[in-house]
């Protein structure tokens, strides 16, 4: 079995927010408050092989974007470790460190956070591969002009600064800082949600031919599901700070196994099939300060049944390379029936 | 029924260094009451600086050059300063882009609501809070007091997203331009906001401009579709006709564009060739390089066409069914 390019093993984030000067007071009195704590990733588990097209998909908030970040080497674990090549990243030292810093290189969600208000273009782009000796100094502008290019930037904007440009080229001015570092591992966060659908495709056939050209990897986080199904090999499912279920696109879109997928694909919006009713999934929208217990769906989950009130469901295995985490996995077919007539309270 | 919005030849352009930037170039459209209007077209072709140039929010170097906004009958190019703050928040919201743009990253998030609604309304600052907390609620944040409290980075990306939305609901403005406003939003909560943005539409008889890439989207919310090209809209039409039937090339080309449109893992089918570069485009149709229908006639500004519930600007329409 080949080794994992990059792999997160019980991986947990949280994020808590101290309590503030007044708050401290308040509690000397008897106020009784607490540290908020946000989950935002729970004991993932999430191997990407070399080649491999993972994708992403779940809630807003459920935790995509940390767990993308934490992959990528640049946030740390709460809990849990994420192996590079079979190591721990906070084992790797000297070399071996700065060499994985430039193998995976993330595209944020936000371009604008992440770009240099005050730097040209051509230096966003320019600056790393420069510094790291991928081109001599006087072929840089040769070879940002040619990353530009592939990414459908005019190259008469390169001294430009990021606040002249409109969304979509802003988030292909990532894509092409990422690539320029010629990386083997992309995280991929909402990378070509702001482009038109005929950019979108040009970037996607470039994501694709990298892949053949280079074997380069990818977690490609999207709510896009018609691109996540055109383009993964893998589609992993998260909810709130979980992983629910992962499968092929094919698996996952014709035969979903978890109720919260089986919502996802509903809901889908299409060109051909216009749909004038949206029929939201029920329920409020779990907070991550306050995870519901057992399993996190249950709340809005329309086959809740009482042990879903209490115990977390593990993932199990469906089929050969489709796992989900539902207690529906454990009762037979006929059963499920049953659970689904009684009304959800 | 006068419309909410009437937009007559405008143009908005950026005076660079290496010339003069059309972003938008003689654009001409009206948004009825209630009407939900999807705005699509290729990424840079002045969609942004239309909602922009209709806020009074085009910095220098760019410029309205010409033209007339007209709101309620009224031209907001000829507004005061202080009149226009009042309509800009109050009564035309717009939800940008980047949330961050909304959000003022070292005010928490209820300081900022709270602020909002006392700018154009007076009432006490508890009630603006509640006001701030039920247009958390309504955009599907969960616990909306705790949150209410939190700074914009503490939130992901799509529930900055949301509460930029939140914001523009304060004041049930008439008219609110949301540019991508869904981008980041997985389909469950697209469809809860497209819910009741369209529950709104109709019960406070709010208009929608609503910018966006995502086809499917637009399609399931919008009543009707206009199509940007090079600073210009080259196509407008009630929905179901233009997704089904497009006459330009451009919106055709968009529609062979999706991966939806290729079998699974195949490349897929851009529109050939890139956009022009904004500062030199070719005379006549700026698609015409990229068009497989080009003739020379292309090569001169082909007019506004307009037929039963439909407008486009080319020489060579596809007539019927796209293939
Ligand atoms: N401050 C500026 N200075 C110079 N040019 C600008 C400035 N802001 C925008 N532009 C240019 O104006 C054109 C229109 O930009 P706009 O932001 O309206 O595009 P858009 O249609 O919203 O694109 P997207 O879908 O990528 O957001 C682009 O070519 C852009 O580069
Ligand atoms: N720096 C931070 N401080 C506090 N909380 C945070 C921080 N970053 C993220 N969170 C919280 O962690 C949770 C997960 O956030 P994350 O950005 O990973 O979600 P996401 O799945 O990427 O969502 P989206 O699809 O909306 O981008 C959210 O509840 C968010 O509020
Ligand atoms: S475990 Fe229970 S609540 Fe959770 S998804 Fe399955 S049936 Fe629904
Ligand atoms: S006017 Fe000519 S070049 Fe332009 S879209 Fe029509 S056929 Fe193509
Ligand atoms: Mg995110
Ligand atoms: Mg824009």
């Amino acid at each position: 079995m080949t080794t994992a390019l990059i792999e997160a093993v019980d991986v947990s984030r949280r994020f808590s927010r101290k309590l503030d000067y007044a708050e401290k007071i308040a509690n000397l009195f008897g106020a009784g408050l607490e540290e908020k704590t946000v989950h935002a990733v729970d004991e993932v588990n999430l191997a990407v092989y070399p080649g491999e097209v993972v994708g992403l998909v779940g809630e807003s908030g459920c935790g995509k974007s940390t767990l993308g970040r934490v992959m990528a080497g640049i946030m740390p674990t709460s809990g849990g470790e994420v192996r590079w090549q079979g190591k721990a990243l906070t084992s790797l030292e000297g070399a071996e460190k700065r060499s994985m810093r430039l193998s995976a290189q993330m595209i944020f969600q936000d371009p604008m956070s992440t770009l240099n208000p005050r730097k040209k273009v051509i230096d966003l782009i320019g600056e790393a591969p420069k510094v790291h000796g991928i081109v001599k100094g006087r072929e840089m502008r040769d070879y940002v002009a040619s990353l530009a290019e592939r990414v459908g930037l005019d190259a008469t904007y390169l001294d430009r600064y990021p606040h002249q440009f409109s969304g979509g080229q802003r988030q292909r001015i990532g894509i092409a800082r990422a690539l320029a570092v010629k990386p083997k591992l992309l995280v991929c966060d909402e990378s070509v949600a702001a482009l038109d659908v005929s950019i979108q495709a040009q970037i996607l056939n470039l994501f694709m031919d990298l892949k053949r050209e280079f074997g380069l990897t990818y977690l490609f986080i999207s709510h896009d599901l018609g691109v996540v199904k055109h383009i993964c090999d893998r589609v992993v499912v998260m909810y709130l700070g979980r992983v629910v279920e992962s499968a092929t696109p094919d698996e996952l879109f014709d035969n979903p196994k978890h109720p919260y997928t089986q919502a996802l694909i509903r809901e889908l919006p299409s060109v051909t099939d216009r749909r004038r009713v949206f029929t939201p999934i029920k329920g409020e929208i779990p907070s991550p300060l306050h995870p519901p217990p057992g399993c996190h769906f249950h709340p809005r989950c329309p086959m809740a049944f009482d042990r879903c009130r209490v115990e977390r469901p593990a993932l199990k295995q469906n089929s050969a390379g489709h796992v989900s985490a539902c207690h529906l996995n454990d009762l037979p077919a006929n059963e499920i029936k049953n659970v689904a007539a009684e009304p959800a309270i | 029924m006068t419309p909410v919005l009437d937009v007559k030849n405008l143009s908005t352009h950026f005076m660079t260094r290496r010339g003069v930037l059309k972003a938008v170039d003689d654009v001409s459209f009206t948004v009825g009451q209630r009407e939900i209007v999807g705005l699509v077209g290729e990424s840079g072709s002045g969609k942004s600086i239309t909602g922009f140039s209709i806020l009074g929010l085009v910095d220098p170097p760019g410029r309205v050059v010409s033209g007339q906004i007209l709101f309620n009958g009224e031209d907001l190019l000829k507004m005061p300063p202080t009149a226009m703050r009042t309509i800009r928040g109050k009564r035309i919201a717009m939800i940008f882009q980047d949330p961050m743009m909304t959000l003022n990253p070292v005010l928490s998030v209820g300081t900022q609501m709270v602020e909002t609604v006392l700018a154009h309304d007076k009432v006490s600052r508890a009630e603006a809070r509640q006001r701030s907390r039920d247009a958390l609620g309504l955009v599907g944040i969960p616990s909306p007091e705790e949150r209410l409290d939190s700074y914009p980075h503490q939130f992901s990306g799509g529930m900055r997203q949301r509460v930029a939305i939140a914001i523009a609901l304060l004041h049930r403005p008439d008219l609110i331009i949301a540019d991508e406003p869904t981008t980041a939003l997985d389909v469950t909560i697209q469809s809860q906001i497209l819910f009741e943005i369209k529950r709104l539409a109709g019960e406070f008889g709010m208009a929608l401009i609503w910018i966006s890439h995502d086809l499917g989207v637009v399609a399931a919310l919008a009543d009707r579709i206009m199509v940007m090209y090079a600073g210009k809209i080259v196509e407008a039409g009630q929905v179901d006709g233009v997704l089904t039937e497009p006459r330009h090339p451009y919106t055709s080309g968009l529609l062979s564009a999706v991966p939806a449109a290729v079998p699974r893992g195949e490349p897929l089918r851009p529109i050939p060739g890139f956009a022009p570069s904004p500062l030199s485009r070719p005379s006549g149709c700026a698609f015409r390089d990229r068009c497989a229908r080009a003739t020379e006639i292309c090569a001169t500004e082909p007019m506004l066409e307009i037929a039963a519930d439909r407008e486009f600007r080319c020489f060579h329409p596809h007539l019927g069914r796209a293939a």
